[in-house]
Order: C-alpha cells, then structure tokens, then sequence
C-alpha cells in the first residue's frame, strides 16, 4: 500500500508527464493526499452515474472527500479573499462538492428505484461480501420501503378483498437492468472476458480487452470489472 | 365496463404534462375499490358453487373475473405509486414546505407519506460525513464562480464575506452568498 504511495509523490522528469493515478482499488484511502482524490473521485462518480446497477458502497472515500472540502472551505476563509489564488480554490471547492453530491444523488435514485432488490440482497449477504448499501443508505431504504408499505396498505389494500391483500414489492418492482449497454474504456489489460455464454446455436464468445480499449457492450458482461477498477464506464 | 375507472385514472395522469401533480382522484379510487369488491363476491359465490356441484362451465367467468380483479389491482397501485413519484420530485424541487395550491392536491395519506420522506431524507444527508451535506442543492455543475446582483434599493454599505460592498448599482459577487 505504501509503495503506490511512494509512485505518487516521486516528481515527474523533466518533459515526461506524471504517472497515472492508480486505480481506486489498490488505493489505499485512509492516506490519500487529497490532490489524488480530486483525480480520481470523478472516476467513481462516472461509474456510478452510468451503471445500470448500484456499485459497491464507497463509504470511506465519501468521509475522505468531506473532509476535504471542509478543509479547502477553511483555509479559503483563513486566506485573503478576491485573489485570484483563491477565486481559483473557490471554484475548484464548488466543482467538487457537485461531484459529491451529484455521485450521492446517484446512489439515492437508484436506492429508490431497486430498493427491494437491495435489501432482500444486504440481508442476504454473508459476512465477506463488498456490501453496496452503507448503513447509513441500509436505514434510508429501509424507511423507504416501510413508508411505501405503510401507505399502500393504509390507502388501497386493507379495502381489498382478503385474498388480494398481500402485495410481494420484490416481484412488482422492476430490478436494475443490466442487459443495458455501457460504453467503457479499458484501464487494465484483461484477457479472456466471457461475453455470450455457449448455447445450442453459438459457441461462447470470449474476447481479450486491450489497455486503453473503448467499447460498448453489455454491463453484465463487465460489470465485476467495473467493481475492481479494471474498466471505467464513459 | 370492467377496468374502465381504473384505466381512466391511470389516463389522467398521463395526460397531466411532464410529471404535474393533478388533484387526487378520491371519487375515481373508491370506483376502482368498489369494482373490487363488486368483481369478488359473486366470483366466490360461483367458485363455491363449482365445487359443491363439481360444474365446469362457471369457470371461464370465475377466471375473467379473475384476471379484471388482478388488474384492476395493478392499475390502481401503478396510479398510487406514480403520484407518490411525483410528490416525491416535488421535494427534490421546492423542499420540504409546499406552496399552499399544491397541498390541496395531495390527499392527507399522501401528504403524510411527504413528510416522512423528507424525515427520512433529512436525517441521510445529516448523516453524510461529519456535519451533513445538502444533497438538494448544486443539481446543476458550477458554470462561473461570480453572478451579476443589482441593488434594487439603496442600504448604504454592505458587507459580504469580509468585503465592504458598496451600494452601487451592479456588482459581482461569490454565487455562495446567495
């Protein structure tokens, strides 16, 4: 962990760029500088705004990230304001802060829209699986579920005839669709992705996907490439 | 006709342009529900009947009426829920007090549900971090740092931020200000 760290901080040689920022998965983000973070938060926030389906839960980057907007909104009251330096600051802090929320409305909209599927799937999950609701979001859908429970009974099922009463929100709402397709860009070369499975009419289709690659395809096919940071969705 | 009240609540919403909440349709529900119980007393009725007597003719209209229970169901329950969508945007847009001509439209089940969804709402983004992040500003990226304010009457000296503004006709200040 500490030696992705090491890589960041070494200067760049002259008339060379610096190396790229390595992907969230092997950050390690309890010590990130926040520059990186600025980099690399808008990654995740793209992927999320363009899966089909909800992503893992980023608990730790989103405390990491208002950390550091509260940080940037000190120092820009500490400094001198109407210099350009800090009109600058300023508007990168609002630029991020929409990032944030913009990544948090995401997640909300699709909390609301999948929220049976998401519950039935954290409750049913085992101590070792990436969570993807945070607890925080768990006790938000919960509420949620309850409050549309509570009103469709109050307002038109307990005036149903009894055998019509029950009402499953798991079959009635439609789940995430991810037979969508996605466009995305490789980040780390990946060989022998399984797109088609073999059927009785074709065998299955398996590709190479090459660093720096751009394709459209399905989200199932790649969506736990997605999860581990190997593809980023445009 | 069987389903007609229900697919006309459901029309009534789609003819209401781009997601306007119309006044809730408390006549039309009580139809639908009526409909309901109307459709599955005499089901039960033939469906006992069939079974003391062991006839199968009964059966094709147990199952038509059937099926209009189940969607009358359906087309009623998609109404409810696309209302609660819509008051639900509501929230997104105007926060959590409504303009008075709008809360006339929501039924107080409705009304009810708004609140506790703005409770709800609330205490997630109060949780966001350690002091809360409104999640229902900033819909739109930042496009420029300033905005143009006029003074539209005279307050003398103004102080913003730290600056002393004059009270001059035009001037540029941070968009946070408000």
């Amino acid at each position: 962990m500490f030696s992705s760290k090491a890589s960041l901080s070494s200067p760049p040689s002259a008339g060379h760029l610096p190396p790229p920022p390595p992907p969230m998965s092997t950050l390690c983000i309890q010590f990130c500088d926040p520059s990186t973070m600025a980099r690399v938060f808008p990654q995740a926030w793209l992927n999320e705004k363009f899966a089909p389906d909800l992503l893992e839960t980023k608990q730790d980057v989103v405390d990491n990230m208002m950390l550091h907007l509260q940080n940037m909104d000190e120092n820009l009251h500490q400094g001198h304001v109407g210099e350009p330096k800090s009109t600058i600051h300023q508007l990168e802090l609002e630029r991020l802060r929409f990032v944030l929320t913009s990544y948090l409305r995401s997640r909300l909209r699709k909390i609301e829209a999948y929220f049976p599927h998401l519950l039935e799937q954290q409750r049913s999950q085992t101590g070792e699986d990436l969570l993807r609701l945070s607890p925080d979001e768990y006790i938000f859908a919960e509420e949620y579920a309850n409050n549309i429970s509570l009103y469709f009974r109050r307002v038109a099922l307990r005036h149903m005839p009894t055998a019509q009463q029950k009402l499953d929100l798991s079959k009635t709402v439609a789940p995430p669709d991810i037979e969508r397709f996605v466009f995305l860009q490789v980040k780390d070369r990946q060989e022998r992705v399984l797109i088609e499975e073999a059927t009785d009419d074709q065998e299955e289709y398996v590709i190479d996907l090459e660093e720096n690659s751009k394709h459209l395809m399905r989200y199932k096919a790649i969506a736990p490439l997605v999860s581990n940071g190997a593809v980023q969705l445009i | 006709m069987f389903c007609e009240k229900a697919v006309d609540l459901l029309r009534e919403l789609q003819r209401a342009s781009d997601g306007l909440l119309t006044p809730y349709n408390e006549d039309g529900v009580r139809q639908v529900l009526g409909e309901l119980r109307a459709l599955y007393i005499p089901n039960q009725q033939d469906a006992n009947i069939s079974r003391a007597e062991e006839r199968s003719d009964l059966l094709p209209t147990i199952k038509f009426r059937h099926c209009c229970l189940l969607r009358n169901k359906r087309c009623l329950l998609a109404y409810l829920y696309d209302r609660l969508m819509r008051i639900k945007a509501l929230r997104w847009e105007l926060g959590s007090v409504l303009p008075n001509a709008l809360r006339f439209h929501l039924a107080p089940d409705e009304l009810e549900w708004f609140n506790q969804y703005g409770r709800s709402l609330a205490k997630y983004m109060h949780s966001i971090g350690s002091e809360g992040l409104d999640l229902v500003q900033d819909t739109l990226p930042p496009k420029s740092l300033f905005i143009e304010v006029r003074c539209l009457q005279d307050y003398g000296k103004f102080e913003v931020d730290g600056l002393n503004v004059p009270a001059e006709p035009q001037y540029a200040a941070f968009t946070a200000e408000g």
